[in-house]
């Protein structure tokens, strides 16, 4: 349940961002996840519920943009767009890309008050 | 909770140690400065402050209340934050690797699914650098300090990290950890993650390599169906390959595997029952440590170019 440790992570920067900036409600959290990152949207979605709830962001929206996997392939020396870490070079076929982006876990804003 | 520097989540044990119970003292020391952040995040439940433990050779994260988290009070707008969720670990990981570097420790996070031998090849890693190099190790299991009651066998000082509910250890407990371990220059410190394959990969200790072991009783097919940890991994351990006549693995198939998700990945074989390949991954490892020891010496080296300088400017200045 690693979703859960996300969950709380994300909570401590959100209450983090509470204090340097001086707001007390969070209404929506926007978050970038790559396709390629080791987190199940639908997991922390769950977990996301039970840790905000008392918290100063209960209920809050949580939005969830994708973020596209990308690779280098040795083979074609290009960037190749890649859905998974085990994916084969879509131009080439062969398996000699190295995952560059999609790893993404972020925050990007909140819509707070 | 830890009152002064706010540190724990609550549900920390040490080894031998009644958690949570009767206050610590203070001054201690921590690897990594705490971003006080959490201080006020993690309220336990019953009102109760955490402390640390004191010192001992068990940490364990799964004992106290559940974390509660105080409401907030109440025009919207928009307040960009752009970090990454797990900034907080990273953090950590970060002061770890720091730390490290500066003593010349060599660190290896060794990841697999249970059951792989990770304590055995352990137990036999330790004994043919024993000696030669100084060791410590961390154990990290969900539950009991078996484990780590298996490496003081060999002489080694391990330190047992009860994760609880975790899966995974994270580099705050490890920080911890480090700081109990009293690690000597210039050694090797081994860290066993817990047995999964899945979270560990995603948390970054603060080591220099990832070590993903994986035994010929388990599927070749391991690399594909966990694909995060084999990339997260710098080094593959097929282990057990004194089994390779009595299973159906075909090792060239899981190599395959492994390097499509990982094409640097480098891999050994190894059977820590009968000694095969273990020489191979003693000197993987040596080679790094001698590299470690030269990245400190760069340090020191440095530190004392810029000592000399400023002593220099002193005197132009007296």
């Amino acid at each position: 349940m690693h979703e859960m440790s996300l969950a709380e992570d994300l909570l401590a920067l959100v209450e983090q961002a509470a204090n340097a900036q001086g707001f007390r409600r969070v209404r929506e959290i926007n978050l970038e996840i790559g396709a390629l990152a080791e987190v199940e949207i639908e997991a922390l979605a769950f977990c996301l519920e039970s840790v905000l709830k008392g918290s100063l962001a209960e209920g809050a929206r949580v939005n969830f943009t994708a973020v596209p996997g990308e690779g280098w392939c040795l083979e074609c020396a290009a960037k190749v767009p890649i859905a998974a870490l085990y994916a084969p070079c879509p131009r080439c076929g062969g398996y000699q890309v190295q995952a560059t982006s999609g790893f993404e876990m972020r925050v990007k804003d909140l819509l707070v008050e | 909770m830890c009152n002064v520097c706010g540190c724990g989540h609550g549900e920390t044990r040490i080894e031998g140690e009644l958690p949570a119970e009767g206050a610590h003292e203070h001054p201690h020391e921590h690897l990594h400065d705490h971003t006080h952040a959490h201080e006020c995040l993690h309220r336990h439940a019953d009102g109760t402050l955490h402390s640390h433990p004191p010192a001992g050779d068990h940490l364990h994260y799964g004992l106290g209340p559940a974390h509660a988290h105080a409401p907030g009070l109440s025009q919207a707008r928009m307040v960009s934050i752009e970090q990454d969720i797990l900034a907080r670990n990273n953090a950590y990981a970060a002061a770890n690797r720091r730390w490290l570097t500066e003593h010349g420790v060599l660190a290896l996070n060794l990841v697999s699914s249970p059951g792989s031998g990770k304590t055995t090849l352990l137990v036999k890693t330790i004994k043919a650098l024993r000696g030669r190099v100084p060791l410590a190790v961390i154990e990290g299991d969900q539950q009991t300090n078996l484990d780590a009651e298996r490496i003081r066998t060999t002489g080694v000082r391990a330190i047992q990290v009860n994760t609880g509910k975790g899966c995974h250890l994270d580099a705050h407990m490890v920080g911890h950890a480090l700081e109990r371990l009293d690690l000597a220059e210039n050694g090797l410190l081994l860290i066993e993650n817990v047995g999964n394959l899945v979270c560990p990969a995603g948390f970054d200790l603060g080591e220099a390599h990832k070590v993903v072991i994986l035994s010929v009783t388990e599927g070749e097919d391991k690399p594909l169906k966990y694909p995060e940890m084999f990339h997260a991994a710098d080094l593959m351990l097929i282990n057990k390959i004194d089994l390779l006549p009595y299973v159906a693995f075909d090792v060239e198939r899981c190599i395959e595997y492994a390097q499509r998700v990982n094409p640097r990945l480098e891999i050994l074989r190894v059977s820590a029952t009968t000694d095969e390949g273990i020489e191979d991954w003693i000197d993987w490892i040596e080679a790094r440590l001698a590299r470690a020891r030269a990245a400190r010496e760069d340090t020191v080296d440095a530190l004392k170019r810029r000592i000399a300088e400023l002593e220099a400017r002193l005197a132009a200045k007296g």
